[in-house]
Parts: C-alpha cells; sequence; structure tokens
C-alpha cells in the first residue's frame, strides 16, 4: 500500500513507545550496568569493563548450554514444521470436524507452562505415570529423572505436543484460504498428490510458514518453564538449556555480573539469528 | 481418437483426425487408469487429525483421571480410570482462599494487559500501516526484538525495577511486565489486519467529514474487529500462559494460580490428586477462551497475513 | 476432440431432491457436436456453471449420463475425461515460468521431454505467450494469466473439450476484445470443442456459432445468433437477449388475428394448436415501426443512443419500446405498426408455430 509521509504519526507511536521502554529499555539499561560492574556486596559496585564477557565468552558452561539450546531448536524445528504442514494437509475442509479440530488441536497452546511441565512430568513418571508406566511394561528401561537420553526424549515430546498445534493452525489457515478452482484446475492438468502440494499448497503457506519458523525459533530458543519443572536442567546438567542456567546464575548463585553479560549475550544471538532466518527465508520466497 | 500432428513449412501446426490404432488405444487406457484417482485425498486422511488429537489428548486424560482419584489410589494400584471418583481434591481448592484467589489474580492482570496492550497497540499499527515516517522501519524491528526477549533475561532487572516504584506483587506490575511481548505482538498483528484494508476508505470518511476519532471508532474498528479480536486472544494467551516473570513479581497478594500450584510440594510430601485438579482447573479458561472463538482460529491464526 | 452427449442430465446439490425446485439442473439433454463452439449464456444461478462442471467431471450429475464420441464417461474421474477447463479467475503456479506452466500438465501425464518441449512451444506461439516463456508466471498481467490457463488446455492436443468459465470476468475491456477474437481465430485454426459460459450477451453471441440460453436450470433455446434474436423459443430469450429485449404484450388470439385491448393485430399466420393458457405476443423493438399510421400510442421518453433512437413509449397501457433511427423524426401523433416478420406468439412462455 502506498503510505503517505506523516512525521506526525509519532504521536500515535508514542504510547507504545513510552510502555515499552518501561518495560524493556530501563530493565536492559540495568542488565548492561549490572554487565560491566563488579561487586564485593554492600551495593559498593566499580567498572569491570569486559571482563564478564570475556568470562562468558571463555566459559565451557555457556558454550555447552548454548549447543544444547541450539540442537534442541534444530530437533523440534525438524520435528514440529513437517509434521505440523502434515497434519494441516489431512485436516478437514468443512463439517462439524473442523471446530472439534482447531479447537481440541488449540487446547495445548492455552494451557500454562509450568502445568505443561506438570502434566509431564506426571505422565512420565514409571510409577503413576501413563507413559512411564506403559514403557516400563513393554519392557523399556525408561526413566527421565537418571537417564540424560530419556530426558532428551521427554522434553522433545513435550516440545511437540506443546507447540506442534501453533504450526497445523498456521499452516492449516494458509491452506484454507486457496480458492477451490485452483485444485479443479490441478485436477485437470492431471497433477499428483505431491505436485499439487508442492506446486500449489506450499506457496500459499509460504508466509505463515515464515511465521512458524520464527514463532517456534525464537520461543524454543528461550525456553524454561517446561523443562526446569520436568527436569529440573537434569540429570547433571544434560537439559540446562540457556534461560535455565541464567536463572541458576542469576538467582541460585547470584552471580550477577556474569548473568547480565550473559543475558546481553543471548538476546543478541537470538536476535542474530531471528535475522537470519528471517532473511534467507524472505529471499528464498522472492526468489520463487 | 488419436490425434497426428504434423508441422509444416512454415511452422503451423495442422492436426488431423486419424483412426485410432490398437496400441494408441491401449496407451490411452494405461493412461487413464494412472490419472484415474490423481491428486485425490486418501480415503483415510482422517486417520492422521485423529491419531494427532489422541496423542494431545492422553496427557490431559491422564491428569483428569489423576484430578478424580485419592492420594493412596493415585500412589497404590495403577489403574487407567478412577475406582472410587472423589471430588475431595477439588474442594480443598475451593474451599481454600489462596487457591481461587491464585485464579483471580491471574485473570485480573491476564485482563489488564490484553486492555492495555491492545488500547495502546492500535494507534500504534494504524500509524505503521498508513504512514510513513522518520524511523518507521526501525522502530517496527525494534519493537519485534522485543517479541524475541527471553523472559529469563529480564526476570531480575523487572524486579529490581519494580522494586524500585514499590510495585512489587500487585496486579499492574504483571500486566505491565507482560506488555514487553505482548504489545509487539498487538501491534505487529493489529498492522496486518489494518493494511487490509484499502486506504480509500479513510479518505472517503475524511470527505464526509469525519473527525479522526470518529472515524476511527465508528468506522475502521468495525472493520478490524475480527483481528482485534484475533490480537486479543493472542495477548490473553502468552499472558495467561507465562509464568517466569508473573512468579518472579509476586509473594502473595498477586501471585497467579499456576504459581501456587508449586505449594503442593507441601510437608506431606506431593499431594498429586490436589496438583492434578489445579492442573485441570488451569486448563479450564483457555478451554473456555477457545471454544468461544472456534470460528475465527482458523482466520486469526493467520495473522491478517495470509 | 470429441463430441458430447448430455443424455437426459439432472443435478441437485441437495441430497433429497423433492421437487423440481431443489434441482440446479433439471433436464438437460443435448449434444455439442465435435468441433463446435458453443456459448452458455444465462443470468446467475440458471444452472451454467453446475453444468460446465458436470462435463468437466467436477461434479458428478444425480441422474442421466454423459457420453464423449458414444463413451460413456459419466463415471469418470476430471482426469480420465481429458477435458481442459479455464476459470474465471485465473488460475496459475505462481511459482512456475510460463514455459513451465504450459508444460505441467503434459509432465503430469509422463510425455517425454522433447515432446513436451515442441508442444509447449507451439502453445506459447498460439498464444502470443513466446517472449515471456522464462519469466515467473507471478508477475503477469490478468489477460497474461489467463492465457496461461488457456494455453494449458491447449497444450494437450488430444483434449476433447476446452471449457470455458467466464474467462474474461476479470480481463479489462479492451483486452476482453483482443483475447476473443484470438480465442474464435484459434477455434477456426484447430477446430477444438468449445464451451463457453458467460452471462454477458455480446460475449456469446461474438464467440460462438451456437448458443444455448439457460433459464431456470433448463436449456430453452440454443440456436444460432440470428435465431435467437429473430425467432426466441421462449420469452426469456426474447427478454434477455437484446438491447432493449422483445416488447412482451397478453392478447388474445382468434385465427390470424390477435387482440389488446381495443385494438387488432394482424398475425401472418394462425397459430397452430396449443393456444390454452397465456397467451402473449411478442416482438423485437426493430420490428415495431413509428409513423403516421397504425395503432395509437403516447411517448414517455426517447433515449438517443447513437445509431439509433429507442422510444419508450405507452400502448394500450403497457410499456412498448421500438427503435427508430437517427435520423428519423418522430411524429406528432404518433402511430406503431408491428412488421409481421417480426411477430412471435407465446403460450405459457413457450413459442408456438404459426401456421400459413
Amino acid at each position: 500500500m502506498e503510505r503517505t509521509w506523516n512525521n506526525k504519526a509519532w504521536f500515535m507511536v508514542l504510547p507504545v513507545l513510552l510502555l515499552v521502554a518501561f518495560s524493556a529499555i530501563i530493565p536492559l539499561m540495568t542488565v548492561v550496568n549490572y554487565s560491566v560492574q563488579d561487586t564485593f556486596g554492600n551495593n559498593v559496585f566499580f567498572w569491570a569493563g569486559s571482563e564478564w564477557f570475556e568470562e562468558i565468552l571463555h566459559s565451557d558452561r555457556f558454550w555447552e548450554a548454548m549447543a544444547r539450546n541450539l540442537a534442541f531448536s534444530a530437533i523440534i524445528l525438524i520435528i514440529e514444521i513437517p509434521l505440523g504442514i502434515f497434519i494441516a494437509l489431512n485436516m478437514p475442509k468443512k463439517g462439524w470436524g473442523v471446530p472439534v479440530c482447531l479447537v481440541l488441536m488449540a487446547l495445548p497452546l492455552l494451557i500454562p507452562w509450568n502445568v505443561v511441565g506438570t502434566i509431564w512430568q506426571v505422565f512420565g513418571r514409571v510409577d503413576i505415570g501413563l507413559l512411564g508406566y506403559t514403557l516400563r511394561a513393554l519392557g523399556f528401561n525408561y526413566n527421565y529423572v537418571n537417564d540424560p537420553f530419556d530426558a532428551w526424549i521427554t522434553v522433545i515430546v513435550m516440545d511437540v505436543w506443546h507447540w506442534t498445534s501453533l504450526v497445523v493452525l498456521l499452516c492449516y489457515a494458509g491452506l484454507v484460504s486457496i480458492p477451490d478452482a485452483y485444485y479443479q484446475a490441478a485436477k485437470i492438468d492431471g497433477a499428483s498428490r505431491w505436485a499439487i502440494f508442492r506446486y500449489i499448497q506450499l506457496p500459499k503457506m509460504n508466509r505463515v510458514l515464515l511465521i512458524a519458523v520464527l514463532l517456534r525459533f525464537m520461543d524454543s530458543f528461550m525456553i524454561y518453564t517446561e523443562p526446569f519443572v520436568v527436569t529440573g536442567g537434569g540429570p547433571g546438567n544434560t537439559t540446562t538449556f540457556l534461560s535455565i542456567d541464567l536463572v541458576k546464575l542469576a538467582i541460585g548463585e547470584f552471580n550477577l555480573g556474569e548473568a547480565a553479560a550473559m543475558s546481553i549475550v543471548y538476546f543478541l544471538i537470538i536476535m542474530l539469528l531471528s535475522w537470519v532466518f528471517y532473511t534467507v527465508m524472505t529471499a528464498y520466497d522472492a526468489e520463487q | 481418437m488419436a490425434r497426428l500432428e504434423e508441422s509444416t513449412a512454415d511452422g503451423r501446426t495442422l492436426m488431423r483426425q486419424t483412426p485410432a490404432s490398437a496400441e494408441a488405444q491401449i496407451a490411452n487406457a494405461t493412461l487413464a487408469r494412472k490419472m484415474r484417482r490423481r491428486g485425490e485425498e486418501s480415503r483415510f486422511w482422517w486417520l492422521v487429525p485423529t491419531i494427532y488429537i489422541i496423542f494431545l489428548m492422553l496427557p490431559i486424560y491422564w491428569l483428569v483421571n489423576m484430578s478424580f482419584k485419592t492420594n493412596q489410589e493415585i500412589l497404590g494400584a495403577f489403574s487407567l480410570w478412577p475406582r472410587n471418583p472423589t471430588i475431595a481434591n477439588y474442594m480443598v481448592i475451593f474451599t481454600d482462599p489462596s487457591w481461587y484467589k491464585g485464579y483471580i489474580n491471574s485473570i485480573i492482570y491476564v485482563v489488564m494487559n490484553t486492555v492495555i496492550s491492545v488500547a495502546v497497540a492500535l494507534p500504534a499499527a494504524y500509524a505503521f500501516s498508513r504512514y510513513r515516517f522518520l524511523g518507521d522501519k526501525h522502530l517496527f524491528f525494534w519493537l519485534l526484538t522485543n517479541r524475541m526477549a527471553p523472559p529469563a533475561v529480564f526476570a531480575l532487572p523487572f524486579f529490581q525495577l519494580y522494586s524500585a516504584f514499590g510495585l512489587i506483587d500487585t496486579h499492574i506490575a504483571v500486566a505491565l511486565a507482560h506488555c514487553l511481548f505482548n504489545v509487539p505482538l498487538a501491534v505487529w498483528i493489529l498492522e496486518g489486519f489494518m493494511s487490509g484494508v484499502p486506504k480509500e476508505i479513510d479518505e472517503t470518511a475524511y470527505i464526509d467529514g469525519y473527525s479522526f476519532p470518529r472515524f476511527f471508532l465508528r468506522i475502521f474498528m468495525p472493520l478490524i474487529a475480527s483481528g482485534v479480536g484475533v490480537a486479543c486472544f493472542f495477548c490473553f494467551m502468552f499472558s495467561w500462559v507465562e509464568l517466569l516473570i508473573a512468579r518472579t513479581l509476586t509473594t502473595t497478594a498477586a501471585k497467579p494460580i499456576a504459581a501456587i500450584m508449586t505449594r503442593t510440594v507441601s510437608a506431606s510430601g506431593l499431594d498429586w490428586g490436589v496438583l492434578a485438579a489445579a492442573g485441570v482447573l488451569t486448563i479450564l479458561p483457555g478451554a473456555l477462551v477457545i471454544w468461544f472463538v472456534r470460528n475465527y482460529i482458523a482466520k486469526g491464526f493467520a495473522l491478517g497475513r495470509v | 476432440m470429441a463430441r458430447i452427449d448430455c443424455n437426459h442430465i439432472r443435478h441437485a446439490y441437495g441430497p433429497h431432491p423433492k421437487s423440481d425446485k431443489d434441482y440446479a439442473l433439471k433436464e438437460v439433454h443435448h449434444a455439442f457436436e465435435d468441433g463446435g463452439a458453443y456459448a452458455l449464456l444465462g443470468p446467475s444461478g440458471c444452472g451454467k456453471t453446475t453444468l460446465l462442471n458436470i462435463i468437466s467431471g467436477l461434479l458428478y450429475p444425480s441422474h442421466g449420463e454423459l457420453l464423449f464420441d458414444g463413451k460413456d464417461v459419466t463415471n469418470l474421474s476430471t482426469q480420465e475425461r481429458n477435458i481442459a477447463q479455464v476459470f474465471q479467475f485465473p488460475v496459475i503456479y505462481d511459482t512456475m515460468t510460463v514455459y513451465d506452466n504450459l508444460a505441467f500438465p503434459l509432465r503430469n501425464r509422463g510425455v517425454p521431454e522433447p515432446d513436451v518441449d515442441r508442444k509447449v512451444r507451439e502453445t506459447l506461439e498460439m498464444t502470443g505467450l513466446a517472449d515471456m516463456a522464462r519469466r515467473k508466471a507471478r508477475g503477469l498481467t490478468a489477460d497474461q494469466k489467463q492465457k496461461i490457463s488457456l494455453g494449458r488446455g491447449l497444450v494437450r492436443s488430444d483434449v476433447n473439450a476446452i471449457l470455458f468459465d467466464e474467462p474474461l470476468t476479470v480481463i479489462d475491456p479492451h483486452m476482453k476484445w483482443v483475447l476473443r477474437s484470438q480465442l474464435k481465430q484459434l477455434h477456426r485454426r484447430f477446430g477444438f470443442t468449445m464451451v463457453y459460459v458467460t452471462h454477458d450477451q455480446t460475449e456469446a453471441l461474438t464467440f460462438a456459432e451456437n448458443v444455448v440460453v439457460m433459464y431456470e436450470g433448463e436449456i430453452v433455446q440454443i440456436g444460432s445468433p440470428a435465431e435467437l434474436f429473430e425467432r426466441p423459443k421462449h420469452t426469456f430469450v426474447g427478454y434477455f437477449i437484446g438491447s432493449p429485449g422483445m416488447n412482451v404484450m397478453p392478447v388474445a388470439v382468434e385465427g390470424r388475428s390477435a387482440r389488446l385491448g381495443s385494438q387488432t393485430i394482424e398475425l401472418p399466420g394462425a397459430p397452430k394448436a396449443g393456444t390454452s393458457g397465456v397467451i402473449e405476443l411478442g416482438i423485437r423493438p426493430e420490428y415495431v415501426r413509428l409513423g403516421a399510421t397504425g395503432m395509437p400510442v403516447s411517448i414517455r421518453k426517447v433515449e438517443d443512443i447513437g445509431r439509433h433512437k429507442v422510444v419508450r413509449a405507452s400502448f394500450e397501457g403497457r410499456d412498448i419500446a421500438a427503435i427508430v433511427g437517427e435520423d428519423e423524426d418522430i411524429p406528432a401523433d404518433p402511430k406503431i405498426a408491428f412488421d409481421p416478420d417480426g411477430i412471435n406468439i407465446y403460450a405459457d412462455s413457450w413459442r408456438v408455430e404459426m401456421g400459413g
């Protein structure tokens, strides 16, 4: 749309600006402040320069958490995006099945995150949980409390359970916007199911898929509550993702300087990766 | 009928009808068979959503199942449904004020946040969708980066900030803190819907002598009503499910229900039944909201951007 | 190309049709000749798109059967019927080039690549898209996109018929002319069986050799544009075709004359039996002569529309339209006469033949 040049529009943006400044800039300033200072307690601070940053960037603990988080995001994207598309393609297009599917599928999205954690913590327990009990009964030596592999599986399945619906609903929204004539033309042209997907459905889902990938990447990279409730970051540190580590550092160990430096690095990395995703996907879209 | 084509010297194609040869007929029949059900959906498509929904419902069912059991039964024999269904766990919650106050607290700050986020996002989204102004693109991008801010990064600074203002343990503190990620989201959603409304509508309204506020409320708002609904839904959703910040900023008076749940880890060990009942009760408001917006979900999730 | 026979085809969208009202298509029994250019003309909701979709196999009829060259195809899928269809809104595969769009139907059918290339190049020439073969289809204009949809039909030289569902709806007026004449040329050169659905009479009359007029789920007349104009079989055809439409007035017929109020009109012949029910006389404005002799009328309005004038008058208390030449004068005491050639008699809206 052609937009007219009008600097007075700033007044309309002002409320948002003030509000977000209050809830983003000021707290962020505190973080920056801590990240360049050190203290021996009693509220006495002195300049520490880039010390904290160097410490973070040279700490194995940070990079391990980062690697775990990247692996986690990659795995859930690889599972959730294709699975979400596949389910959306097989959703009913009309009739009573539509609201039933939509309501039931959207349900996990509106469960508070720690309740999601609780649900899976209970569900996976070998003594009282359906999943753990069944797996044990089938002869699997499943125990997410002690076994890192089982802990990872549990956390990943939980995230798939929790968030795949978001991808499904986004893709479904893209799919229902395709006019019937496209499918009719495809029939007349003798297109295979795959060709219909590749040349009609996928191009129409492009924009919503971009949203889905971005949202899923950002949220999985910030994940805290659900794995914290289920595994508490364990066993050992095997499911300690960046957010969990950050909270441990800041509140558990009260190591404010290091936590602040880590916050900034963490935030910058999310922004950088989101930007890369966004650019790559829009460039691909433009090229198409 | 088979058809032969020949290219003549001048490049034109002539088409002649010829009697179909036996081979051509067989070839046609093979092709026809191949084409028969081409591109049609499998008859078993419904299996996919059904299996997926069962996968989604099982853990929830298990929670509901547990909420109707006594602690002894939960820890005792394993059973797929409650043998002696009891509502004692729910009674615990409804008779203890700190439990149901938790719900009220959650609802209060979620509603406050939704109202604030959408109210400030409306004019901003209008500005972004209709005008160009100094730094508009950077501003828009900066707003969106706030959606990328990990709550863990902000938990501690928020605590200090709101302590300084004496707002700790108030509903407004949580509502304002959640604006961090909900305002950018609301602006983004509303901008998408507003850009779908042709600009001519604004111009016609001004020519007809509408003032800006009157135009905005009387003409523009009804046109983007579904967008406002979607923005409200998403703000509600993200504020309702977020806990890290909500728990950091509250102690007792405004403590959200989801945080109170952890209290069941009490002196007498875990009270699984009450925990499950509380979990079920936190799912209900979300289920209720989805039920009301069920007809708009598909459109809403496209965020006006299909 | 094939001859298409519709044998007693009826279609209802609801599951249990009871009365005639439940049928979107009441009964169609008609043959589309091999290589013919047909237009299905009628107002919205008359069942023309339903009929088209039944032919293409996107819909299966509730009753009746469909034959292509004598072969029953009623239960075959769209894919097996081997037809082409151009829709109201251009359907193109956005992400492909123009070339790939045209190659798509062939590749789907496993045609060897050299043949694909040859056919696509021919089709690009035919549709005039040759210079944009390598462009992405996304950025093209509506008429170019519609040409691609057409090209995807033309590229398969063995298609049984090419069906058009109001294909010019989204095309700019000046491009409509160009596309329509191109279509006609293609038809002349290659002799495809074409069925063209439209609600625009000009489009139908200029495109087709045979116009099939539909009204409320029925075919009311099939004929050349001239036949539709001069001998409308149904009063609806009279109204719908021509501008302004036919004058229709209730009369009482006795032998070779018709009486309307105080006036008696001589008929070219005595209407044959079956003149019970509501009897009407229809005459096109072109056959109403305005002059100093005949039956008295009072003129209400004269519309000058360029090459001729449309005179709106009141005749025996009813509205009547007449067309007079641009330079003709309108008499002070106007009278009208009916040209016997243009008189048609209708019983219950259907035309009755007149004996000599």
